[in-house]
């Protein structure tokens, strides 16, 4: 069905039916529990950042898991297409469409100039000059040093972009949405579905999101079965005796490059369609980082694993750094209260604010122990109960990045 | 004219802090063929050691004071710092002053602990990873650091004073035959450049000059060869890479009383740095500091209002764009050895 062999379709069918029904799943507990609190995630903005992040390592990982080559400045095209779709609310009107096709415009042809120089070397290499492009980048957006070259507001500096009542609009007409919308469809608006304790809110915004999501994902699939996906891990796994077949890998890296930046672009546009204001810290390197913390936690070179990670890790990010000391006395309460006490300040530290040193101890574990990430534990999960699973899934999550 | 020596011992002087830590980085590089992620947070738990010192330094007892009263009668109650009731006032009190030269005592065993523990502990098992997993696991590593320094210290920047004698600046044109006051320098970081200058002849002299290091050497160029000659290299290696954090930490501590420390000090350092030993070519040690000189004078020069009055705000982007011409036209860096991460 569609191009794909029966084992992908299944797959696929249960992202899409994931995805459509995430509102409902993950809203597991009413409203008012305090399980409901602690651990509901079925609201809009998180769902967005789940599928928005997840195809944005989609990207990435056609990138770091087909090739190889790491990059550490991924979040420079994300910003790029912020940038970009923001200035398009500005320019023309709230509407998504123009603003999103520019942004994977914009993304586009920032990553075929970034690819063509950064490619030229590999390895180490490769990851610090993407580092390099990005953290200018970053420096160029957060002081507008374009802006200021030419007099003018490109990036906004520190304030962020943003719309302001002055600016041109020029496809604004009387009646039309001052969201951004999808023609007259806002965003932000949702259809909410009470049912005895349960809440179910359905946004148009993620499912706007989750359709591309969907389609990067469909897309992503072919381009691993494509033999262009074959060509790139066999550069991965040796690139000199590609060259030495005689071989040109250079279009087919870039092609790559290009192809992961431009799903970083569609994010970043996404992102911006869904609340409209972007600012120079998106590109930072750090949020660069956190692209490779998610791929790498879900599973390189695997097909499901980068949304499985961007969604543990925004999932996480939100739940853990919610909890506090005050919940988690409740939680210990039925312990004796000096045990209760000594709970709570051994885990105090990863709560709340620690939730960066949960995330890097978690990543530095998954690292050590599990190189082919949350993918790998369900395998080996799945063989430890005796299930003989060898899927070529399998076979290409084993990842060792070409140097 | 004054402007640009200004700005001339501005680069040197910066030149000087990214020499260091660009040192200790391909230290690491060159014996263990790591790429470690977690440098700038070496450099950071340094500049924390200097914090610690000063506060251990304060520690302080409640004394009643007879001869003091305050408002109401009372005898005050003052905190006596207890290196000034063993050292006496004038002693004690000097003591804290120079706590920032004196938080030497602590750096060099907490960094040769820290980069022992690291390697026997950690990067030891990655050593026949790829490359990528030895960056990701040490950036987890930065992380980490980073936010346990986070959890013991808080997120504010701490304020770390250099002596009292040495804060301040000097007129260094009025020796140069300028007149006063156009070239006025901080005392501290001139004191910053010559400790710098220090280190770095020191670790070029420990590898050249002793049997330890002439081992080293040659453990650096052929890892196997000098292992078959009955040479533990492993544990050398252990004691450089401690070297190397220890390099990393003194530079960190110095830099304390300049930029007060805070937890994301290592990761505001660390691309910085790892930009630097690119361009000075893996695994080179004249290469990481020539690079360290070349790209922080550039810097500075780029910041003169001239350069900037042309192209504004091309100081904050120079190093990478000449990080990214000298990786294009010297894909090696400026001294990198063939052979080196080329694969």
């Amino acid at each position: 069905m569609l191009g794909l062999n029966s084992r992908d379709f299944r797959l696929f069918l249960i992202v899409c039916a994931l995805c459509v029904f995430a509102p409902i799943l993950l809203n597991p507990f009413p409203v008012a529990s305090s399980l409901g609190e602690s651990f509901n995630a079925g609201y809009p903005a998180l769902m967005q950042r789940f599928v928005i992040f997840g195809l944005l390592v989609i990207g990435f990982n056609i990138l770091f898991g087909l090739t190889g080559y790491l990059s550490f400045g991924h979040a420079a095209f994300l910003g790029v297409g912020s940038f970009a779709a923001v200035w398009m609310f500005k320019l023309l009107s709230y509407n998504v469409v123009p603003a999103i096709i520019l942004s994977v415009v914009v993304a586009g042809l920032f990553s075929v100039v970034i690819g063509y120089i950064a490619l030229r070397r590999s390895g180490i290499y490769f990851s610090i000059l993407t580092l390099a492009f990005a953290q200018m980048m970053y420096s160029i957006a957060f002081s507008d040093l374009v802006g200021k070259l030419f007099g003018t507001i490109v990036t906004n500096g520190e304030t962020g972009l943003q719309v302001y009542n002055d600016d041109p609009q020029i496809l604004m007409s009387e009646g039309s949405p001052t969201v951004p919308h999808l023609f007259g469809l806002e965003m932000n608006s949702a259809f909410t579905w009470k049912v005895g304790g349960w809440e179910f809110v359905f946004q148009n915004g993620y499912y706007l999101s989750a359709i591309f999501m969907i389609l990067g994902f469909y897309l992503s699939i072919r381009i691993f079965r494509s033999p262009f996906g074959m060509m790139l891990r066999a550069i991965k796994s040796n690139q000199t005796r590609m060259s030495y077949t005689g071989l040109d890998t250079k279009p087919y890296m870039l092609a790559a490059f290009v192809i992961s930046g431009m799903y970083a672009g569609l994010a970043g546009g996404l992102l911006a369609a869904m609340d409209p204001l972007t600012g120079a810290e998106r590109m930072f390197w750090t949020a660069s980082g956190e692209i490779v913390v998610m791929a790498i936690l879900g599973g390189v070179g695997t097909l499901v694993g980068p949304v499985l990670g961007a969604g543990v890790i925004k999932y996480l990010e939100n739940i853990v750094s919610k909890i506090n000391d005050s919940i988690l006395h409740n939680w210990f309460a039925f312990m004796p209260d000096w045990l209760e006490n000594l709970m709570v300040t051994v885990i105090h530290p990863f709560i709340g604010k620690g939730w960066h040193l949960t995330l890097g101890l978690l990543f530095m574990a998954v690292v050590i122990f599990l190189p082919g990430g949350l993918m790998q534990l369900g395998e080996k999960i799945a063989t430890l109960f005796g299930r003989k699973k060898k899927s070529d899934d399998a076979k290409s999550g084993a990842t060792e990045p070409a140097e | 004219m004054d402007a640009l020596i200004l700005q001339l011992l501005n680069g040197m002087d910066k030149g000087a802090a990214y020499a260091l830590i660009a040192l200790g980085l391909t230290l690491i590089f060159g014996t263990l063929g790591v790429v470690n992620f977690a440098h700038g947070a070496l450099f950071m738990i340094g500049a924390f050691c200097a914090v610690t010192m000063q506060r251990i330094l304060s520690l302080s007892s409640t004394v009643i004071d007879e001869t003091q009263k305050d408002f109401l009668g009372n005898p005050l109650k003052i905190e006596v710092p207890y290196v000034q009731s063993w050292f006496g006032d004038v002693a004690g009190a000097a003591i804290q002053d120079w706590s920032v030269p004196l938080s030497i005592l602590l750096v060099i065993p907490v960094m040769l602990f820290v980069g022992w523990a690291m390697e026997r502990g950690l990067i030891k098992h990655f050593y026949k990873r790829p490359h990528a997993d030895q960056i990701l696991v040490t950036f987890g590593l930065a992380i980490v650091i980073g936010e346990i320094i986070k959890a013991f210290y808080g997120a504010n920047p701490i304020q770390t004073p250099s002596p009292a004698a040495l804060t301040g600046s000097v007129d260094l044109g009025v020796g140069l035959g300028f007149e006063a006051n156009t070239i006025i320098y901080s005392v501290w970081r001139i004191v910053y450049f010559f400790f710098a200058a220090f280190i770095i002849a020191a670790v070029f002299a420990f590898l050249q000059f002793t049997t330890f290091g002439m081992v080293v050497r040659a453990g650096m160029a052929d890892r196997e060869t000098v292992g078959m000659l009955g040479i533990d290299i492993d544990k050398r290696f252990t004691v450089m890479f401690g070297i190397a954090a220890c390099v990393a930490g003194l530079a960190g501590m110095m830099y304390a009383p300049i930029l007060s420390p805070h937890y994301n000090l290592g990761m505001d350092f660390l691309v910085l740095s790892f930009v630097v030993v690119v361009v000075g070519g893996m695994g080179s040690l004249p290469g990481a500091v020539l690079a360290g000189f070349v790209l922080g004078i550039v810097q500075s020069l780029s910041s003169m209002n001239e350069v900037k009055a042309i192209i504004p705000g091309i100081d904050q982007i120079i190093i990478y764009l000449v990080a990214i011409i000298i990786l294009l036209t010297r894909p090696r860096g400026l001294m990198g050895r063939k052979g080196v991460m080329e694969e």
